[in-house]
C-alpha cells in the first residue's frame, strides 16, 4: 500500500477549505496514512464479485409524494444569517465565476 | 477578463481545414410541484427565499427525501430518448464551495445514472436527419441565485459583495450528455441548435417542463474541439456554458470553431477550460482552467436510498408516453397532405400547432396553411413577433375561412376582415358586421350598380354584341368599384351577358 503523502494531504485540505498549519500537515500525514492502511485491508478479503457498499440498509425506492409543504417564513429563513438585504443572504465578494 | 484581442480564423476556412466535434449538456428543470428532495413549493418568480424549507437551506441536521414524481420525469425522459433505464441507481455528492450551493456539494447523479446509451434523430431546417448519441441522462438539483451588487455591470468583476436567493436550490433538473457529435463538418453550429430545440419540444411534449428557454428552464453547455481529420483523435475541448437560447447555441458553437482554428493556426495549444458566452457581443472569453477546483471528491449520498425501478414501473411510464413530436409531425403531414418542403416550413415557422387547432376548429388542411403561412406569417414578420403570438385564435382563423367558404366574403375582404380582427375588432364576423364588408349577393343591387356601368359605357353594348367579349372586363371593373369590391366577380360576368344579350 502506497502512503498518503504530505501533498496529498495538504491538497485534500485545500480542497475542503481546512486551514492547516505545516506541523499539522505533518501530523495528519502520519495518523491517516495509518487510517487509510487499516481500511485498505478489507479489499484483500473482499474478492472482485463483492460489490462495494455504499448503502447498508436492504432498502430502496423511498419516496415522497409530489406535494407542497408551507415554506419558511422568509424572517425565519434569514435568522441565522449573518448580513441579508432585501430578503436575500449577502456574502462577501465572489472571487470567481461558477 | 482579458483585454488582449482574440485572433479568429474566418468560419468557412476553419471548416475547410479543421473537423469540428461537438457535445452537448443540456440542463432541464423539471415542472414538479416541489423540488428535489424537500416539500418547498417552486413557483416561478416568487419573492426571494419565500420557497425554501431546512432542506432548500441546507441547514444542519435535514434530511433529503426524493419526489417520485421527479424520478417519473427522469424515467419519461430517458424512454424517449431511447436510453436505457438503469435497474438501480444512486446519488452522490459533488463537493464545491459556491455560495449558491447551500450544503457546500450538490446533490447529483455521478458513476450511476438513472438512464444511459440512447440516441435521438435531429431534424435540420432543410430535412437532413441527424442522429444523436446519448451518453447518459442523470438527476440532479439546480443552485440558488448569485445577484452581484457594487460593480458597475452586475457582474462579477468589481462586485463588492454578492446577495443569494435559493428559491431555485433544489429544484429538481435533468442532465442529458451527448456523445462527441462527429461528422457534422460545417453544419456543427446548426445541428447543436437543431438538437437543443429538439431536446425543448421533447421535454414540452412529455409534460416534464414548460421548457421556456427565456426562463432559463433549459440551459445548454457546449463542447468544442477541432481535429486536422476525421481520422485523427480527438482535440481538446472547451467548454462554454450557460448558453441559453437556440440562436446563441448556434453562435457559440461557430465562433469557437473560428477562435480554435486561430489558435492552432498560430502554433499554440487549445486550452481545457470552461469559457463565458456573452449574448451582447456574441464572444467566448476564458473562464477557469481545468485544475484543482474539478476535483468534486465525488462520493455516494448516504443520506438516500439507491433508486431502482422495477420494470413494471418503467413499462407503465413507458406506456404513457405522449405521441413524440417527429412521429406527430410525420403523421400530421400525411393526414394534412402537405407536400415535404410545405410541412418543413410550417415547422419552422412554428405553425404546426394552429395549423392543428385551426383544422380541428373546421377549416380544411390547405386554408389553414394558406392563412398562416401567407398573411399571418408577413403580419408577423412586419410587426417582428413570433406566429403564436399573433391576437388571432386558431378558432378565429377557421371561422373566418368559413365565412369565404359560405361566399359571404371572398379572399380580398377576407383580408380586411382579418385585419380587423388583428387590430382587435372582434371577431371576424363581428368584424364582417362592423365594417359592412359582407360581398353583395343581392343580384337587383348588382342590376343596379350593372346598368348604371352600362349606361356610362354605351359603346360597350355595342361591341359586345359584335361578338367582342373584352369590355366586358371594364364593366366588372366599374361594378367592383361601385361595390367597393363587395361583389362576387363571378357572378357579376354573368349578370352583366345576360343584360347585354337580354338589350
Amino acid at each position: 500500500m502506497s502512503s498518503l503523502s504530505r501533498d496529498e494531504v495538504a491538497r485534500l485540505a485545500g480542497l475542503a477549505r481546512i486551514d492547516l498549519t505545516e506541523t499539522e500537515i505533518d501530523r495528519l500525514a502520519g495518523e491517516l496514512d495509518v487510517i487509510v492502511e487499516s481500511v485498505a485491508r478489507v479489499s484483500e478479503i473482499a474478492t472482485p464479485d463483492v460489490p462495494a457498499t455504499s448503502h447498508p440498509l436492504p432498502l430502496t425506492n423511498v419516496f415522497r409524494d409530489d406535494v407542497p409543504a408551507e415554506p419558511l417564513p422568509v424572517d425565519d429563513a434569514l435568522a441565522a444569517a449573518p448580513a441579508a438585504e432585501g430578503g436575500r443572504f449577502a456574502v462577501p465578494q465572489i472571487l470567481e465565476e461558477d | 477578463m482579458s483585454t488582449q484581442v482574440t485572433r479568429l480564423v474566418d468560419y468557412d476556412d476553419a471548416v475547410r481545414r479543421f473537423d469540428p466535434v461537438i457535445g452537448i449538456e443540456v440542463h432541464v428543470e423539471l415542472g414538479t410541484r416541489t423540488k428535489m428532495f424537500d416539500a418547498a413549493p417552486t413557483e416561478f418568480g416568487a419573492e426571494p427565499n419565500t420557497q425554501v424549507t431546512p432542506v432548500s437551506l441546507g441547514l444542519p441536521g435535514t434530511l433529503p427525501v426524493l419526489n417520485r414524481t421527479a424520478v417519473e420525469h427522469a424515467i419519461r425522459i430517458g424512454l424517449a430518448l431511447n436510453c436505457e433505464i438503469a435497474e438501480t441507481c444512486r446519488f452522490a455528492r459533488k463537493n464545491y464551495f459556491y455560495p449558491d450551493v447551500p450544503k457546500n456539494f450538490q446533490t447529483s447523479q455521478y458513476d450511476e445514472p438513472i438512464a444511459h446509451d440512447g440516441w435521438v434523430d435531429v431534424e435540420l431546417e432543410d430535412g437532413t436527419t441527424v442522429r444523436v448519441e446519448i451518453e447518459r441522462a442523470h438527476m440532479e438539483e439546480d443552485a440558488g441565485k448569485n445577484t452581484h451588487v457594487g460593480g458597475a455591470t452586475g457582474r462579477i468583476h468589481g462586485a463588492e459583495y454578492s446577495l443569494v436567493d435559493y428559491n431555485r436550490a433544489g429544484i429538481p433538473l435533468v442532465e442529458i450528455v451527448t456523445r462527441p457529435i462527429t461528422g457534422a463538418g460545417e453544419r456543427a453550429p446548426e445541428v447543436a441548435r437543431a438538437y437543443v430545440q429538439t431536446l425543448r419540444d421533447l421535454f414540452r411534449a412529455l409534460g416534464v417542463s414548460e421548457a421556456r428557454m427565456e426562463r432559463g428552464n433549459v440551459r445548454a453547455d457546449v463542447n468544442v474541439s477541432l481535429r486536422p481529420s476525421p481520422e485523427a483523435p480527438l482535440g481538446t475541448r472547451t467548454e462554454t456554458k450557460n448558453v441559453n437560447s437556440f440562436r446563441s447555441v448556434e453562435r457559440a458553437v461557430r465562433y469557437e470553431i473560428s477562435r480554435q482554428a486561430a489558435v492552432l493556426d498560430a502554433g499554440d495549444r487549445v486550452v481545457q477550460e470552461t469559457r463565458h458566452w456573452h449574448e451582447d457581443t456574441g464572444i467566448t472569453t476564458s473562464g477557469r482552467v481545468k485544475s484543482d477546483a474539478e476535483d468534486y471528491r465525488y462520493f455516494p449520498e448516504p443520506d438516500l436510498l439507491p433508486v431502482a425501478p422495477s420494470r413494471a414501473w418503467v413499462e407503465e411510464i413507458r406506456a404513457t408516453l405522449p405521441e413524440l413530436p417527429a412521429v406527430r409531425r410525420r403523421r400530421l403531414q400525411a393526414e394534412w397532405g402537405f407536400a415535404d418542403a410545405e410541412m418543413r416550413d410550417v415547422v419552422n415557422a412554428g405553425a404546426v400547432e394552429l395549423i392543428e387547432a385551426t383544422v380541428a376548429a373546421g377549416a380544411a388542411p390547405a386554408a389553414a396553411r394558406k392563412w398562416w403561412m401567407g398573411e399571418l406569417a408577413r403580419t408577423a414578420k412586419t410587426d417582428g413577433v413570433e406566429l403564436a403570438a399573433m391576437p388571432v385564435t386558431p378558432a378565429q382563423v377557421a371561422e373566418l375561412q368559413g365565412l369565404v367558404d359560405a361566399g359571404r366574403i371572398n379572399d380580398k375582404l377576407a383580408r380586411q376582415v382579418l385585419a380587423g380582427v388583428l387590430a382587435g375588432e372582434g371577431s371576424p364576423e363581428q368584424v364582417l358586421v362592423a365594417r359592412g364588408l359582407e360581398v353583395v349577393s343581392d343580384d337587383g343591387a348588382l342590376l343596379t350598380a350593372i346598368d348604371e356601368a352600362l349606361a356610362a359605357q354605351p359603346d360597350v353594348v355595342a361591341k359586345v354584341k359584335a361578338g367582342n367579349l373584352g369590355p366586358v372586363g371594364a364593366i366588372i371593373g366599374a361594378v367592383m368599384k361601385a361595390t367597393r369590391g363587395q361583389a362576387d366577380a363571378g357572378r357579376v360576368r354573368e349578370l352583366v351577358v345576360e343584360r347585354i344579350e337580354q338589350s
